[in-house]
């Protein structure tokens, strides 16, 4: 083994990335109606933030008393109440909505109330209450969020390289959007305002990458006029290849302390992210790429630049 | 070739101590702290609730309930106006959010028109805030215009803004944090306040306290029937069995507007009660009141419940007196509390409510800790297992310095590090590794093609720079946007993130180059160790 490690990588690759490109396209709209069947028949499991209603985290002296506490619930009359184990044994965490025509922040004082009475020394580690007007605001701002800052990116990919760059990295944000949410839908996990801070995290980080991709893109364009647009896409991906493994590496790296040591609270959050890089790193390669592929790219109209004897590569 | 100029070499030691000097107090122990901070830099993070636990209520100003009142008032108003006038008028009524009244006598519409616009308050913009509108049937409508309610409701919001800043002061919750939020909304954030009850009870009640005399001019068991007298009202009474009921006159003697002072203490049969005083405008007018019709009864009269209605035995000219009524020890004291403090202009519905337990924010602080610490050893293995010593030890000292600088930055401004805010804090981190990575590479690629090490330095960070800036301003795009419309932890989470953006790009183009340019300087390799 060479020491650094970065000797032993190869100096040159020739992986042949647009050859797999129709795979990876049949793979990718498979992934993208798995996800959106899953918004169908699963839905997404949305938190107090979204839905509206009362969250209540507690821990008891002893193991939680689940089926106990949800029978409480149910008995002081609150709507589908449940009841939910929450990182340790002595943890839960209680969901409902409140009765109607009952204001849920009172209400919560009364139930907490009798909780304290009928559990002795139940603890409340937690509690949010969220009216359903707010509810509806929050979703709606999160939904705003997410669609200007694609159209942003939009434009400055546009200002920066050119349109079909930005409809590529567009289409590949709406890919890792609809699959890094599919994720959470398939497999449960909450959806709340922090996952809309996740899912723009994945936006930056996908578009990240992006970027990084069609800036040796558009270098390569430049300096070889006459190369299909195939095969420097081939060549861009392979002279890059390096960094993109180190920078996915480092951060899953960074990130994986957070994913397995950070709590449930923080949870679906760092599980956001942590998927959204590896789909951000894929779609980068095999949705945005294969986009300007089809859709051509404009060589012709910038100034060419001169070939410096050293700057090829060999 | 490889030049590093001075100016860029002291912006680089200005930006690390900016760092440390900020980023010190947060490890400071008070003792240290504190003897130095009049000249030294001593702001600490700001830990969001869900870190330090905490309280976050998001009130709604009832603008409903206000309008309701303001055309009660309206209608008082015009009684009084027209009555004045001696104008003839019958169905003085609210209908539709308006107030309709028919006058009798079409000759006198003019001057009644006259009359009731001068109701309005005077508007910034000039004219009044309410408009008079005559019908042909001899009809005429009064009604609010929409700046009048906007107008209104801003002014709730400030009042309710002060008030509930006294109400909580006096609770003892420490830096609580009230702020008005869109057009009729305010957050109060009273951080370490786990229990949100305590905070509730002296928030959820208006407190708008008010003596009226008891009309007795007809049974109550009429009025329930139907015959309520016009300038009278049925109220709910807090004595007697659920559902009793007694019939105040509307006109306030006394409001509570007019207390100056009011204490919890206990009446002679050690029951709780509430002692108060009147301010001198107040007294009058109640030793007034009591003298005009001493043996009769007068109702206290809370958020349009009456609390009790004693006879009054004699004149009452002290201004102070006690109100009793079912109230334990504790609700007494709350009471006491909301009358100093003033009535809310109108009631405020809790609409979004967030807790957090300081035991759940201590967790949550050494989760993220051993997060962070995790993530920067990780990192810095696999930086050096990467790139050696040399390459791989300057990522990390310019990571070090990055860290020091979002940090410094965050408690200088004083932003709130929120639970996803480590979160982002730990992406920036792996986002300015990729900087150095891109600088790494490029240089790599140089130095294969065929140039000599210094050559090969420069062009590689030459070559990266655009990619770095052009992939650093998506992701402030996406962390503005975040900052936008996010709301809470999340704000924080792109604060973080904001910040992170610029000092990496600092910290890629400055402080790794002078680390590379002074290694190189030193050691003239014939070939990079990469």
């Amino acid at each position: 083994m060479a020491w650094p490690l970065i000797r032993n990588l190869p100096k040159e690759t020739h992986f042949r990335f647009v050859a797999l490109a129709p795979y990876a396209a049949i793979l990718s709209a498979i992934a993208v109606i798995a996800s959106f069947a899953s918004f169908y028949f699963v839905g997404l499991n949305f938190g107090t933030d979204f839905k509206g209603g009362t969250l209540i985290e507690v821990s008891t002296p002893g193991p939680a008393p689940l089926s106990q506490l949800r029978n409480s619930l149910s008995a002081m009359g609150v709507h589908d109440a449940q009841v939910q184990g929450f990182g340790g044994p002595q943890n839960a965490v209680l969901r409902f909505e409140p009765t109607a025509n009952v204001d849920p922040a009172a209400a919560v004082g009364q139930i907490k109330s009798k909780l304290q009475a009928q559990y002795p020394g139940i603890k409340f580690t937690r509690e949010d209450v969220v009216g359903p007007k707010v509810s509806g605001e929050l979703f709606k701002s999160g939904l705003i969020a997410l669609g200007v800052s694609i159209g942003l990116m939009l434009l400055y990919i546009w200002f920066r390289f050119q349109l079909q760059f930005g409809l590529g990295a567009v289409i590949a944000l709406f890919h890792d959007i609809i699959l890094t949410m599919g994720i959470l839908s398939i497999c449960r996990i909450e959806f709340s305002m922090p996952s809309i801070a996740a899912l723009l995290t994945v936006i930056g980080y996908s578009m990240n990458e992006k970027v990084i991709s069609f800036d040796r893109l558009r270098e390569n364009l430049r300096k070889y006029k006459r190369m299909p647009l195939a095969d420097i896409i081939n060549l861009s991906e392979n002279e890059r290849l390096s960094r993109t493994l180190i920078t996915g590496s480092t951060a899953l790296l960074a990130l994986s302390g957070m994913l397995f040591l950070g709590g449930p609270t923080i949870f679906p959050v760092v599980f956001a992210m942590v998927f959204g890089i590896f789909v951000g790193t894929y779609s980068s390669i095999y949705v945005a790429l294969p986009v300007i592929l089809l859709w051509g790219a404009d060589r012709g109209d910038d100034e060419a630049q001169p070939l410096k004897p050293m700057n090829a590569r060999p | 070739m490889l030049s590093f100029p001075r100016w860029r070499m002291f912006l680089c030691l200005a930006a690390v101590l900016f760092g440390v000097a900020f980023t010190l107090p947060n490890v400071l122990p008070d003792s240290v702290l504190t003897p130095i901070s009049s000249w030294a830099p001593h702001q600490r993070l700001a830990l969001g609730l869900d870190l330090q636990g905490g309280s976050y209520l998001l009130l709604e100003v009832d603008t409903d309930a206000l309008k309701a009142e303001r055309l009660t008032n309206l209608v008082e108003d015009a009684r009084k106006t027209l009555g004045d006038g001696q104008i003839a008028f019958t169905g003085l009524a609210v209908a539709n959010g308006k107030v309709q009244v028919r006058i009798n006598d079409p000759g006198q519409i003019p001057a009644a028109q006259t009359a009731l616009q001068k109701l309005g308050a005077p508007m910034a913009t000039g004219g009044r805030d309410i408009s008079v509108v005559a019908a042909p049937d001899q009809t005429l409508t009064l009604q609010l215009s929409d700046q009048a309610l906007i107008a209104d409701g801003s002014k709730a919001v400030d009042q309710s803004i002060e008030i509930i800043r006294r109400r909580i002061d006096s609770l003892g919750t420490r830096e609580p944090n009230i702020l008005r939020q869109g057009v009729n909304r305010i957050v109060v954030e009273a951080p370490g306040e786990s229990d949100p009850e305590k905070l509730k009870s002296v928030i959820g009640q208006t407190a708008k306290l008010t003596f009226q005399m008891v009309d007795d001019t007809v049974s109550v068991g009429e009025a329930m029937a139907g015959q309520v007298p016009p300038d009278s009202i049925l109220l709910p009474s807090a004595e007697g069995p659920p559902g009793t009921m007694i019939l105040v006159k509307r006109r306030a003697l006394v409001s509570g507007e007019m207390l100056t002072d009011a204490r919890s203490g206990n009446d002679q049969y050690n029951r709780p009660d509430i002692s108060f005083r009147f301010n001198s405008a107040g007294a009058q007018r109640f030793a007034v009141a009591t003298t005009q019709n001493t043996g009769k009864r007068f109702a206290i009269v809370l958020d349009n419940k009456v609390l009790s209605a004693p006879s009054i035995n004699e004149p009452i000219t002290g201004g102070s007196g006690e109100i009793t009524g079912n109230f334990t020890t504790e609700s007494a004291g709350n009471l006491a509390l909301m009358l100093r403090s003033g009535a809310l202009p109108a009631p405020l519905k809790i609409v979004e409510q967030r807790t957090v337990g300081a035991e759940l924010g201590a967790d949550s602080v050494r989760a993220g800790a051993l997060a962070g610490v995790i993530a920067i050893i990780s990192i810095a293995a696999f930086m050096i297992l990467a790139y050696g010593f040399v390459f791989g030890g300057i990522s990390l000292i310019a990571l070090l310095i990055n860290m020091t600088m979002v940090l410094g930055t965050m408690s200088m401004t004083g932003a709130t590090l929120t639970l996803p805010g480590i979160a982002g804090l730990i992406l920036t981190i792996a986002m300015a590794v990729d900087a150095n990575v891109l600088i790494f590479e490029r240089t790599r690629d140089e130095e294969r093609a065929g140039r000599k090490p210094a050559m090969a330095i420069d062009n590689g960070f030459s070559r990266a720079t655009e990619s770095i800036l052009d992939a650093n301003v998506t992701t402030l795009i996406a962390a503005l946007i975040l900052f936008q419309f996010g709301a809470g932890p999340v704000r924080g989470f792109a604060w973080t993130l904001s910040i992170g953006v610029f000092t990496s790009v600092f910290s890629a183009l400055f402080i790794t180059r002078l680390l590379v340019v002074w290694w190189f300087r030193s050691t003239r390799n014939k070939r990079l160790p990469i």
